[in-house]
């Protein structure tokens, strides 16, 4: 079957149409990704990077202790983020969609999104100038008479994993709001009418369907835990260092882009990893 | 026991309001410390560190690189997420599924992969590091996003309007140009807004393939070196008050508008 010209004349204008995205992003971002891949198994003589195909360096990553724990500590770090944002963010969101009058939900959002909307730096700075020795939290306990000694409330774990709280609480919040809004009332109609009591209604009934909220913000800020370099490079102090400081620490005094492109790849597998694994509710949301 | 899960509810409400908050607040009260570290106790309240940073040349030239980086590659990002969108909407093109995957890609990558990624080819290439490599990080991450905003807002309804052009005589860049631009103005406007702001506070990709000219974040982190400074609080205030502005903005210009006529 031949296409006829003004098939062809029509194929030529919606090429002409796509190319220019399609060209930036085969020339930006797949040709450097696909570098990034071959340099991963490449290695490093002094500064120089010699084309030698070679698995050392994923080899090194999970033999070398200094290397791995990197991912160890992210691994960990992610969870507990997790874990404290779902819990402190579910009631919010509960309040919000249930408590506060509909007009009002909206600028509830707003003012729950607002605090976000400083730099991402910025944002990780303040709170050191909240939770470091001579802070306002540890100022404030020392006044009250609640503590003799400042706490140690950053550079360490406790600082890293507050600073990310504080953010994931706000975006569970809305994935979870969205969800609790569109619950039709009629599930809890019917499960009045069936004799179950607030809780239970709660417990069986919209905990469950709200599942997918959850596990949307939940996967959201997987991603965006284990792969942040920020917050832990501020908050963290250098005694524990997650995957991201590890691959900059790499680049930085050592040059080493082939070990650097390789923790790359790691993290990037993992992330694919949890997609695979929450794939199911993230589906759900989209219908 | 009504009024007593209320208040529950309004405490608990008013806790985590307050945690989402404090660090704000804290920040742009020790920007006018009456003092050299930005903790408290406050010892009273002066505008000479806003006179510092206003003053600070280094400061203000991050400042403005910042915004023609944001104001540029999401205009760029926008005209090639437009017409692409365009492209996939209105022709069938062969693997269409696939390119739209391709476009969509950069999305799904930490921006650290793609900084880094760019950073070895650019190097390879001998590219200098400027504004300009930076710039182009930029688009990559934010083409994604405005294609497919402007993609998903691209229905049916307008196909009509488009042929009813044609047969008035409009050639085809008029007809994308001058009817279907300005029909989708709305979800080009969220599409460019969005992507300015993320541009604006991109660190990473600004980070690793900018050098001797960097944008405001970058510059911040390096302010960040000499610890506590009311310095960075007032650029940090600044910056938090140049968004919210950006925010109201884009409520009232953009969202209203959209959330009317639908």
């Amino acid at each position: 079957m031949t296409a006829t010209a003004l098939e062809r004349a029509e194929r030529r204008k919606a090429w002409a149409f796509a190319l220019p995205a399609l060209l930036w992003t085969g020339f930006f971002f797949l040709v450097p990704f696909a570098y990034m891949a071959a340099i991963s198994l490449w290695t490093r003589q002094g500064r120089e990077i010699v084309a030698t195909w070679t698995l050392d360096n994923y080899i090194a990553f999970f033999e070398k202790a200094h290397l791995f724990k990197g991912l160890v500590v992210s691994l960990e770090i992610t969870a507990i983020v997790t874990v404290i944002s779902i819990v402190l963010a579910y009631p919010l969101a509960w309040i919000i969609a249930e408590r506060v009058p509909k007009t009002w939900q909206r600028f509830a959002l707003i003012m729950a999104i607002l605090p976000f909307w400083t730099s991402y730096v910025v944002r990780s700075y303040s709170w050191l100038l909240v939770l470091s020795k001579g802070g306002v939290v540890n100022q404030a306990l020392l006044w009250l008479g609640v503590i003799a000694e400042p706490l140690e409330l950053s550079a360490n774990r406790t600082g890293t994993v507050i600073g990310f709280v504080h953010f994931f609480v706000m975006l569970l919040t809305l994935t979870i709001y969205a969800n609790l809004i569109q619950l039709s009332p009629n599930y809890r109609r019917a499960a009045a009418d069936l004799g179950a009591n607030a809780f239970q209604t709660f417990w069986h009934v919209v905990l469950p369907l709200t599942l997918p909220g959850v596990m949307v913000g939940a996967f959201l800020t997987f991603v965006l835990c284990i792969g942040d370099y920020i917050t832990p490079q501020i908050l963290g102090g250098n005694n524990e260092l997650v995957l991201p400081q590890v691959i900059m620490l790499q680049l930085g005094r050592r040059a080493d882009f082939p070990m650097a492109a390789a923790m790359s790849l790691v993290l990037m597998a993992i992330v694919t990893l949890a997609y695979i694994a929450c794939a199911r509710w993230l589906k759900m949301e989209r219908t | 026991m009504r009024h007593l899960t209320t208040a529950l509810a309004a405490t608990y409400a008013g806790l985590l309001y307050l945690f989402i908050f404090l660090p704000v607040i804290v920040l742009v009260l020790f920007s006018f410390q009456d003092g050299t570290l930005p903790v408290p106790p406050l010892n009273g309240l002066t505008l000479r560190w806003y006179e510092a940073i206003f003053a600070d040349g280094k400061l203000m030239a991050a400042l403005g690189n910042s915004l023609i980086v944001a104001i540029l590659s999401s205009a760029v990002a926008c005209i090639l997420g437009f017409l692409a969108a365009y492209a996939f909407a209105r022709y069938t093109l062969p693997a269409s599924g696939l390119l739209r995957g391709l476009i969509v890609a950069p999305m799904t990558v930490s921006t650290l992969i793609i900084g880094l990624g760019l950073l070895s080819v650019l190097n390879l290439t001998g590219m200098r590091l400027s504004l300009l490599t930076v710039g182009i990080g930029h688009v990559v991450i934010n083409l994604p996003l405005c294609f497919a905003i402007i993609y998903a807002s691209m229905g049916g309804h307008q196909v009509n309007i488009e042929r009813a052009a044609r047969d008035l005589g409009a050639k085809d860049w008029q007809v994308t140009l001058l009817v279907t631009a300005p029909m989708l103005a709305p979800s080009i406007l969220a599409a460019f807004f969005l992507s300015v702001t993320f541009s604006w506070d991109e660190f990473i990709v600004a980070f690793l393939l900018s050098r001797f000219d960097v944008t405001l974040p970058v510059e911040i982190w390096s302010m960040l070196r000499s610890g506590l400074d009311p310095r960075t609080n007032a650029i940090g205030s600044v910056v938090f008050l140049v968004s919210v502005a950006f925010l109201i903005i884009m409520e009232l210009a953009v969202f209203r508008k959209t959330g009317k006529s639908s």
